[in-house]
């Protein structure tokens, strides 16, 4: 058996009578990063908050331990192995990036000249160096999340929580800030991760789970979950109403869609099958306008999860 | 927290002395960087006090029995020097507040750091802010003609002493009252009583030329004490108990500003 970075059982946490967390179990290995996916609302910030030793979770909770430590009996041991970014960011926004990175060697203990070797290390990784001397209030979205993970990394934490690092940052910054964290974990660090961005947890996570409602849905490495739900299909899609009936009918088992014109053809999208699809409708002498051959996502899954317990309750919650 | 320690780990103390000083220079380098907070909050102080001596000084005077204006400037000092405290913490009030709303505070307690030391290098910074605002307008004072008439260097060392003490008194209520504001102008709000409570004090005329009914008001807060204690180390006016009753305001307000404060920063944050 592997060394667990975080192991949780029935992580509990309520504000009022909302219960935000209803039992969560997590187990993460040492070195791998783990995703906590899930939907705005779901209870990933408030997990963060709690495994970061920055909110207390409810007395009903289980034991919790951090980086070997307990967390309820030896808060402080935690501290000193994790490293936080959380989902706003945590930077000092009157002092220069340097600076900021400064304080953290200060906070740290680190000596004067190692705090200044670490932290000219690690604006220079991070593509830095150039606003180094400027306030980090004038820093873009995407540089003060790096300067923010930048500060992160001063103390060498063993165990890295990143609560929704690429919310909010353009696509380039979102790929540059996901190869920061592959490169984090190539020394044995553990990332624990949040987002609600399926293609993101399917990137970078060994291990997802599907956080909803404050419960584990589902937990699995990415391919795990896709096989959790109905494999793949072929969607036609047609311009002309007589050739959609038409193919409707050549086709047999199909899932329509009357309104847009299409159907989706059961299908696990190997060459084979889509000749078959394809054989049929030159048979029949129909040309489809559009066809899309889509394999089981995250979005899937997710939907398939997350949708008919979540959808009532919003609708609910809109109304009241 | 008071979680047993590792013994391979440093001495709590040091600890603590040493994250403290270093949020001490984050609060430092803040007031350096943005020096128009605290300058703003100078001007109250500085406008009151060549407002009373140069308009109002004349009428005044005559009012404390005094033969020209320079008896005036000397009787408003003390005031207006306590008074600069009070200003000057209201910067404090507002900048605990903004900073609470910052992210990096968040950071600062998920790290392995001495946990009181983000409001201890509040506090050092504004009692430090404190002291050299007063020393500016003292200069200001001491510019437009006042002296001190017969202090001996152990009167000057009580009366910097008490201005210390009273710095901090009122620097622990303002990080209080900052804890409890949502936001920068809650605080500002919440701490105004701080400058306001010296114009209702003997700062700008004696308790006793005040109305009955008055009186009290004047006579059982902070400030008229703190006051009277200062006037009497500088000029040489009667102290009586006031000295006593200075001291245990100022102890009595730092104890309870320091319990509130370190009670709201315990809780869980928001």
């Amino acid at each position: 058996m592997t060394d667990l970075a975080i192991a949780a059982n029935g992580l509990r946490k309520s504000y009022g009578d909302k219960a935000v967390l209803d039992g969560v179990d997590l187990a993460v290995p040492e070195g791998t990063i783990f995703a906590l996916l899930g939907p705005n609302g779901a209870g990933k910030t408030t997990a963060v908050k709690i495994l970061s030793t920055l909110v207390s979770p409810d007395p009903a909770s289980g034991e919790i331990r951090v980086g070997g430590h307990d967390l309820a009996a030896d808060p402080q041991a935690v501290r000193a192995a994790i490293g936080v970014t959380g989902q706003f960011s945590a930077v000092d926004g009157l002092i220069t990036g340097e600076e900021n990175m400064l304080l953290m060697a200060d906070l740290h203990h680190l000596s004067r000249s190692e705090g200044r070797r670490v932290a000219a290390g690690l604006l220079e990784r991070f593509d830095l160096v150039e606003a180094a001397k400027k306030p980090a209030s004038t820093y873009s979205g995407g540089m003060k999340r790096r300067l923010d993970i930048a500060m992160t990394l001063v103390g060498g934490p063993r165990v890295i929580f990143l609560d929704e690092p690429t919310t909010g940052l353009d696509p380039r910054s979102r790929h540059t800030m996901w190869q920061i964290i592959r490169e984090l974990v190539t020394g044995g660090v553990t990332v624990f991760l949040t987002t609600q961005y399926l293609e993101e947890a399917d990137q970078l996570a060994d291990r997802i789970a599907v956080l909803d409602g404050g419960r584990i849905v589902a937990e699995g490495t990415a391919e795990e979950l896709k096989r959790l739900i109905p494999g793949g299909h072929v969607r036609l899609r047609f311009s002309d109403p007589a050739a959609y009936r038409r193919a409707v009918s050549a086709l047999g088992e199909v899932t329509t869609d009357d309104e847009a014109l299409a159907l989706q053809i059961p299908s696990d999208g190997s060459q084979r099958e889509l000749r078959s699809v394809l054989d049929r409708l030159d048979l029949a002498g129909i040309e489809a306008d559009e066809l899309t051959v889509h394999t089981p996502d995250l979005d899937d899954v997710f939907f398939a999860l997350t949708g008919s317990a979540g959808l009532p309750r919003q609708s609910k919650e809109s109304v009241r | 927290m008071s979680a047993p320690l590792a013994p391979a780990r440093p001495s709590r103390l040091s600890l603590a002395v040493r994250d403290s000083r270093t949020m001490l220079r984050r609060n430092l380098l803040h007031a350096r960087r943005y020096p128009s907070l605290t300058l703003n909050l100078l001007l109250t102080p500085v406008m009151l006090l060549l407002l009373f001596v140069y308009i109002f000084g004349g009428v005044m005077s005559a009012g404390i029995g005094g033969a020209d204006r320079s008896d005036y400037i000397a009787y408003i000092v003390p005031g207006i020097l306590m008074m600069t405290v009070g200003g000057t913490v209201i910067g404090t009030a507002v900048s605990v507040a903004t900073d609470m709303n910052e992210g990096v505070i968040a950071r600062f307690r998920t790290m392995a750091i001495h946990r009181g030391s983000v409001l201890v290098g509040h506090v050092v910074g504004s009692v430090l802010q404190c002291v050299a605002s007063v020393a500016l307008v003292g200069a200001v004072a001491v510019a437009i003609g006042f002296r001190s008439t017969d202090a001996t260097a152990l009167e000057w060392l009580a009366a910097f002493g008490l201005l210390t003490m009273f710095a901090l008194a009122l620097t622990w209520i303002a990080v209080g009252m900052g804890l409890a504001s949502p936001n920068a102008e809650a605080a500002a709000n919440s701490a105004q009583p701080l400058i306001l409570l010296p114009l209702i004090s003997s700062a700008f005329i004696p308790a006793d030329s005040m109305p009955g009914w008055f009186r009290p008001i004047a006579e059982y807060q902070p400030f008229t004490p703190a006051i009277e204690t200062l006037r009497g180390l500088l000029l040489g006016t009667g102290i009586g108990h006031n000295g006593w009753l200075a001291v245990a305001w100022c102890v009595g307000l730092t104890v309870l500003g320091y319990l509130w404060s370190t009670a709201q920063f315990s809780r869980d944050p928001k």
